[in-house]
């Protein structure tokens, strides 16, 4: 990679907009041309990143141990987790569904958490990785985010055909708001991760 | 980094990360800007037409969008109901009218509207969040899960979801942002 065939607004005594991509002089604050304020690196590091990891995988647990689903039928109540949904699609032989529930709402979260995690250690050299690796797998963290969205559709879609009459008794449960959240928080985290930080220690290291 | 702006039809990349910085089709702000003004009419039909038909042993109930949403607003799930109608509706259509907002004076010849930046920049922001793909997914789930109870068959406001999530996507195939901010003087 031709690295060094690069300059950097900042290497040139520029700030550049996010947003937009127009330099501007360093005492800018706003930019004159999108109105997004100027900052040539987050002033709080990666303090914001992690905050919302962390509230992110803490939200994760209830959302995988309380019930997404409560479903009444004649007196009995059935309290149903978002494995137990994986597995009840299994049985109903839909394994194509199963899988992709599984994947949206367990594979995607999870491998979700480490990536970022592994971004925000690697920038502080905690991990040894290459820069266009880090890249990558920002760009993947960033679009694959939202479709573990998949199950909250589920529940409020079965919540709505059931005060329809459609289904006897069926109520989300209390892990449907803390699966929603936990979700939003990694999205917010991502979003929060400056990427110039990754191309930042190039020169410094090899 | 200090490049020339790319001849029609090719696109600029970063040299360090690849990533696409600027396409020169002169076409797409054209296209942008359809599927921004046809994101409202499909977004009324997907509300208030039949979304879905059950019928078992007998009876049949159509419902649409609306309807589900008065229902769930009375239950304790109003808050579920609010944050997926943000997601697949308010969000998606504040997105498309900002994005409107911001094209249709500069395509007019007219030059950008007052506050276009600020306009543009929702948009941009909207993205992530306006999620009626995921939804339809999430509906495909639903049918499997209650096709062993009733007999479902989808309406004309399902079709009208397909068409808005298709637009989304070719949007964003066709969007190139620095181009955009370029006409925003």
């Amino acid at each position: 990679m031709t690295a060094a065939a690069v300059v950097t607004a900042r290497e040139s005594g520029l700030i550049a907009c996010t947003t937009c991509g127009k330099v501007w002089s360093p005492e800018a604050e706003i930019c004159g041309h999108c109105e997004t304020p100027l900052i040539t690196r987050p002033a709080q590091g990666l303090s914001p990143v992690w905050a919302w990891l962390v509230a992110g995988i803490l939200l994760y647990i209830p959302a995988n141990m309380w019930p997404m689903l409560i479903s009444r039928t004649l007196g009995r109540e059935d309290a149903s987790t978002i494995l137990c949904g994986v597995v009840e699609l299994t049985q109903l032989g839909s394994y194509g569904v199963a899988f992709i529930v599984f994947f949206a709402s367990i594979v995607i979260p999870v491998a979700k958490f480490a990536a970022i995690a592994v971004l925000a250690l690697a920038v502080r050299h905690e991990i040894a990785m290459s820069q266009t690796r880090l890249t990558h797998l920002y760009e993947v963290v960033e679009f694959i985010g939202r479709w573990s969205m998949i199950d909250i559709f589920v529940v409020a879609t079965l919540a709505a055909l059931v005060q329809l009459g459609f289904l006897a008794s069926l109520a989300p449960g209390p892990a449907a708001a803390c699966f929603a959240l936990s979700v939003t928080f990694t999205m917010l985290s991502a979003k929060a991760f400056d990427t110039r930080l990754i191309w930042d220690r190039i020169g410094e290291t090899k | 980094m200090i490049a020339q702006r790319p001849a029609p039809g090719e696109r600029m990349r970063c040299p360090r990360c690849r990533a696409v910085l600027r396409t020169s089709r002169p076409a797409a702000l054209d296209r942008v800007l359809a599927f921004a003004l046809a994101t409202p009419p499909l977004m009324a039909i997907a509300l208030t037409a039949s979304f879905l038909t059950l019928s078992g042993g007998g009876a049949r109930q159509e419902a649409s969008v609306i309807d589900a949403a008065n229902a769930v607003a009375h239950a304790n799930t109003w808050p579920l109901a609010l944050a997926v109608g943000a997601l697949i509706v308010a969000l998606p259509l504040l997105r498309a009218l900002a994005l409107a907002y911001v094209l249709l004076p500069i395509r007019l010849g007219r030059g950008p509207a007052r506050r276009a930046a600020r306009a543009f920049r929702l948009a941009v922001e909207l993205r992530p969040w306006a999620m009626a793909e995921i939804f339809l997914i999430g509906v495909a789930v639903v049918l499997v899960k209650v096709s062993g109870l009733a007999s479902v068959s989808l309406g004309p406001a399902f079709w009208s979801f397909v068409a808005l999530a298709a637009l989304a996507l070719m949007e964003d195939a066709a969007l190139c942002e620095r181009s955009v901010w370029d006409l925003i003087r």
